[in-house]
């Protein structure tokens, strides 16, 4: 997917103004937020769990080495294959060749992430394999040559306009006239076209929440049942999954369960939670005869011994971005690539590089709110400011703004000469909003005035009135 | 209570000492009652945030040194901002993560350092002020007095016991967009967000509008009045402190 | 360098070190042997009786429906019951358990079951559970001949026959079931090819955040609990 992280600012006025994504946006949010609190106050031991998650995680991570290699005999134990994946590139060959030997021509998909990161659908297309999206979302963004918004709630950003135009243009062989009384019946008729390509598939392709050291299993975590009827049905299943995804034993991953779909949608627990281990059994009256794995790393050992390693806990609840003040008024595609919001802000930095990516952490007013709901506690704005901080050393940010910072910090040292700066800008930005106390207008300042009058100053410092004060005897003035 | 006067130096935040003096006063007028000593360091400039948050962490640690030095020997360290409260009790400590010793010294300052309110409440064992003041307000959590301080209950809690009229927000804890730097970086997010909290105040009714922080205040402020409001926008230790009189309310004339 | 080598010698020359040495990787194959449990909520450490009515109404909570049976001979009957009040087929494919096939399917001649593996074409599905956890009200179901997947994914309406001696309190209760009581042969350990945990029928909320029931799995999930433990009948 090619990103515009770049144009950040721009995709970011143009969502601001967009009816739509807004009406959707003031639709998501206080029921997101609702959703998430209910769930966590019938739950006391959230606030435990939270710090038990991290533990697990934390841990995983310090021997992630081992965790893989153990899982991996697993896999391969239950008659599963493991092809380890250094980059996109190796993880989109490994993919194709597993469908191409399969036959494949058509490939069902549960929802992934890392699928997007990749950028498999175009890989495949491009080989005359045709990728059918299954979560509804994914389904309709499909049709609509749309990106995904939002990791969980992928097509969110949909009126229910959008649906109904969609899919009386993609759904040709139905009658053009047909009336789309209910939600329920675009639904229905989704439901309809998609169950005839679940049974056709060759090949299906999922995510995976987790990955079992202990069996050698993955997870999955769906509402739909998408996710299962494409990993049982088609004669191959591939999970595609990065190698952060890895946590110990079952009762590890009972614990992190217990916290993610309280993060993400507020439920207790999600409708269909998966355990795969591996190939059909002799004596199975159904399920795939392979399983294969395409593991991917993209970037992510390298965030081991790195400032950004927190961010490897992530278990993709979305919960920073429904709570972050500014995904809730811009949307996630203005973010520019996969991973939106604060979490995408922290590892598309990682993945594409800060010079694409700078925006994202930037556009943060550090207010703390994701970190406050991230399950896994991971301090999201400390690592965006290590990316503000290697965007300085390596001179990425704009000229500007370095100049200003660096005259700014000249002064700041120097308290004598920070004295007699601010009194005299203290002085005539005081004179100038003298009339109304504020200003609509100030050369230099057109980012705050233009939506923003700026409240001007009483006229003198505080260190010019108390020394007043202290010259005539007394502490206040 | 304490026993003796507690010798405290007040922080006086940049945007204090630039924009708004009296808010400084209103504090040492605060502290004084509460029967502190209360003195004010000449060589302090800045807690270092914008450099901090914009990257600069050379320019960040330099200024921190300076306040190693300048706030040494105090009882405490009173600063009239969440935010730079937050600076000081959190961030600047792991500015020196490569000096035991300059870390050591941080993090003791960080110990004694306190935002005003919360100091009055939490150390000083303050029930109420002396002060008085009638009329509605609302107050808005500032993200880092919040988040980071645990500033939530203390100031209400003053305010009520002041005589005022405290109509809450539907949001009060969200961002109102400033962010430093974030408000000019990204101008038309930050005027949407201000937007959205001017319009929450709004609804409230609130005479006045109350923060502990002046970032947001000006912020709030400033949308409130270019939207025409009449709502009044005022630091707290300027009510708590009794001295509305002495200042008209932000971004007005006398 | 193979994707493998590379991968493995990047994780460990950033964790700054070699291979784990032996005596740490005894210890975490150790805490794999042993595969402790972390902190279980409170929520579902109640007293049988009050245990299985937690699992009913977190069921029903996620829109799922719980018959509760005295006896076997009574599961024709409700199934029978079931299928005429939602206008459905008397059509059903069976999970071939030898509990299911203990049931006295005869009483209701007019019920046609057939069993083995479900597909497209079917509309009534039952399964027989394995264990239920009553913290929220989920199913276990684990794959096997005698549990094949497809039932709890094809049909439109599933229905699943669950003894409630086998509604635990805790996830860690039902794995525990699991690890104790299924062999796998190809492993040589206890996990099938596929568990599924099933909490309610198929949904989404994708569409304008409304909830619509029977996305692409069921839409109507019906259980018929067979009250077979004296310990967890409620007090009369």
């Amino acid at each position: 997917m090619l990103a515009t992280s770049p144009a950040f600012k721009e995709n970011a006025v143009h969502a601001l103004a967009e009816p739509g994504l807004q009406k959707a946006l003031a639709r998501t949010k206080p029921h997101f937020h609702a959703k998430r609190a209910s769930a966590v106050a019938a739950l006391p031991e959230f606030e435990q769990l939270r710090d038990i998650g991290r533990n697990i995680k934390n841990h995983t991570l310090a021997h992630l080495d081992f965790y893989l290699e153990t899982w991996e005999e697993n896999v391969k134990r239950a008659g599963g294959q493991v092809h380890w994946c250094a980059t996109a590139e190796d993880a989109r060959a490994a993919v194709l060749a597993i469908c191409q030997k399969a036959g494949a021509r058509t490939v069902t998909k549960g929802k992934s992430m890392i699928s997007e990161e990749i950028a498999l659908n175009e890989h495949l297309e491009r080989h005359d394999i045709t990728p059918v999206e299954t979560d509804l979302g994914e389904y309709i963004l499909q049709i609509r040559n749309e990106s995904p918004s939002h990791i969980i709630a992928p097509a969110f950003h949909l009126n229910r306009e959008d649906w109904e135009e969609s899919f009386r243009r993609a759904h040709t062989d139905l009658p053009a006239d047909r009336v789309f009384h209910e939600r329920r019946d675009i639904m229905t008729e989704a439901r309809t076209k998609l169950r005839e390509r679940f049974l056709a598939a060759d090949v299906g392709i999922t995510g995976a929440n987790f990955l079992i050291a202990e069996t050698g299993s993955s997870v999955i975590v769906t509402n739909e049942g998408n996710g299962d009827l494409t990993q049982t049905l088609p004669r191959v299943h591939i999970v595609l999954a990065s190698i952060e995804k890895l946590v110990p034993t079952i009762e590890d991953t009972i614990s992190l369960l217990r916290l993610l779909a309280r993060s993400a949608t507020g439920q207790d627990f999600s409708v269909y939670t998966t355990f795969s281990t591996g190939v059909r059994r002799a004596d199975d009256l159904d399920g795939p005869a392979e399983y294969h794995v395409v593991l991917l790393d993209n970037g992510r050992s390298a965030m081991l011994g790195s400032p950004f390693q927190e961010m490897l806990r992530c278990i993709r609840c979305a919960a920073c971005m429904n709570h972050c003040p500014v995904y809730s008024v811009v949307g996630g595609h203005a973010y520019g690539w996969v991973y939106p919001g604060p979490m995408g802000a922290v590892l598309t930095p990682t993945l594409i590089g800060i010079d694409q990516a700078g925006n994202l952490p930037n556009a943060s007013t550090f207010c703390g709110k994701c970190e406050s709901v991230c399950p896994m506690k991971i301090p999201l704005p400390k690592m965006m400011r290590h990316w503000r901080e290697r965007e300085f050393e390596r001179h990425l940010s704009p000229q500007a703004v370095r100049t200003n910072l660096a005259l700014w910090g000249f002064v700041a040292r120097r308290p004598g000469l920070y004295r007699l700066v601010t009194r005299i800008g203290a002085a005539a930005l005081g004179w100038l909003g003298r009339r109304r106390g504020r200003l609509s207008r100030l050369p230099l300042a057109a980012g705050w005035t233009k939506g923003r009058d700026l409240p001007t100053p009483e006229g003198e410092t505080f260190f010019v009135r108390y020394a007043r004060a202290q010259r005539r005897g007394r502490g206040a003035a | 209570m304490l026993q003796t006067s507690p010798r405290v130096a007040l922080f006086v935040t940049c945007l204090v000492d630039l924009h708004r003096p009296t808010v400084g006063f209103a504090a040492i007028r605060l502290l004084e009652e509460a029967g502190c000593q209360v003195e004010v360091p000449r060589a302090q400039t800045c807690c270092g945030q914008p450099a901090y948050n914009s990257g600069d962490r050379a320019t960040a640690r330099d200024l921190a040194r300076g306040i190693l030095d300048a706030f040494g020997g105090y009882d405490y360290i009173v600063v009239p901002s969440g935010s730079c409260g937050g600076m000081l009790r959190h961030h600047i400590p792991t500015l020196f993560d490569d000096d035991p010793n300059l870390r050591a010294r941080a993090e003791a300052l960080a110990d004694r350092t306190h935002e005003l309110v919360s100091f009055l409440t939490d150390i000083l064992g303050l029930e109420r002020v002396a002060a008085k003041f009638s009329g509605s307000v609302t107050y808005h959590d500032s993200c880092s007095g919040l988040r980071e301080l645990g500033i939530k209950a203390q100031p209400r809690r003053l305010l009520a016991a002041a005589g005022a009229e405290i109509r809450e927000m539907a949001d009060p804890e969200v961002c109102c967009g400033f962010g430093g730097t974030f408000c000019v970086k990204y101008p038309e997010i930050s005027t949407r967000m201000v937007s959205d909290k001017a319009d929450d105040i709004a609804a409230t009714g609130a005479e006045t509008l109350l923060a502990g922080d002046l970032g947001c205040l000006l912020n709030m402020a400033g949308r409130l009045k270019r939207q025409g409001s009449a709502v009044k926008a005022r630091h707290i230790a300027e009510v708590l402190a009794g001295m509305t009189g002495a200042v008209p309310p932000i971004g007005e004339a006398g | 360098m193979s994707g493998r080598d590379f991968i493995l010698s990047t994780i460990r020359r950033n964790l700054r070190r070699g291979p784990l040495p032996e005596d740490q990787a005894a210890m975490l194959r150790g805490r794999l042997n042993s595969h402790p449990r972390q902190l279980i909520p409170a929520r579902s450490r109640l007293p049988r009786p009050e245990q299985v009515a937690l699992f009913i109404a977190n069921v029903e909570k996620e829109f799922g429906s719980v018959a509760r049976l005295a006896d076997l001979a009574a599961v024709p009957g409700a199934v029978a019951d079931y299928l005429a009040q939602h206008n459905l087929p008397p059509a059903i494919v069976m999970a071939p358990h030898p509990e299911l096939r203990a049931i006295p399917w005869s009483d209701r001649p007019l019920l046609r079951l057939h069993e083995g593996r479900a597909e497209g074409s079917d509309q009534v599905s039952l399964q027989h559970g394995f264990a239920a956890i009553a913290e929220t009200g989920t199913l276990m179901l684990p794959a096997g001949p005698e549990r094949p997947t497809t039932i709890n994914l094809l049909a439109d309406t599933a229905l699943v026959f669950l003894r409630a001696s086998r509604v635990v309190g805790a996830y860690e209760e039902a794995w525990d079931l699991l690890r104790a009581e299924h062999h796998d042969a190809l492993t040589g350990g206890f996990m099938p090819r596929n568990v599924m945990l099933v909490t309610g029928p198929s949904r989404t909320a994708d569409i304008e955040q409304t909830l619509e029931l029977g996305a692409h799995g069921p839409r109507r999930l019906h259980i018929l609990l067979l009250d077979d433990d004296e310990a967890a009948r409620a007090a009369a």
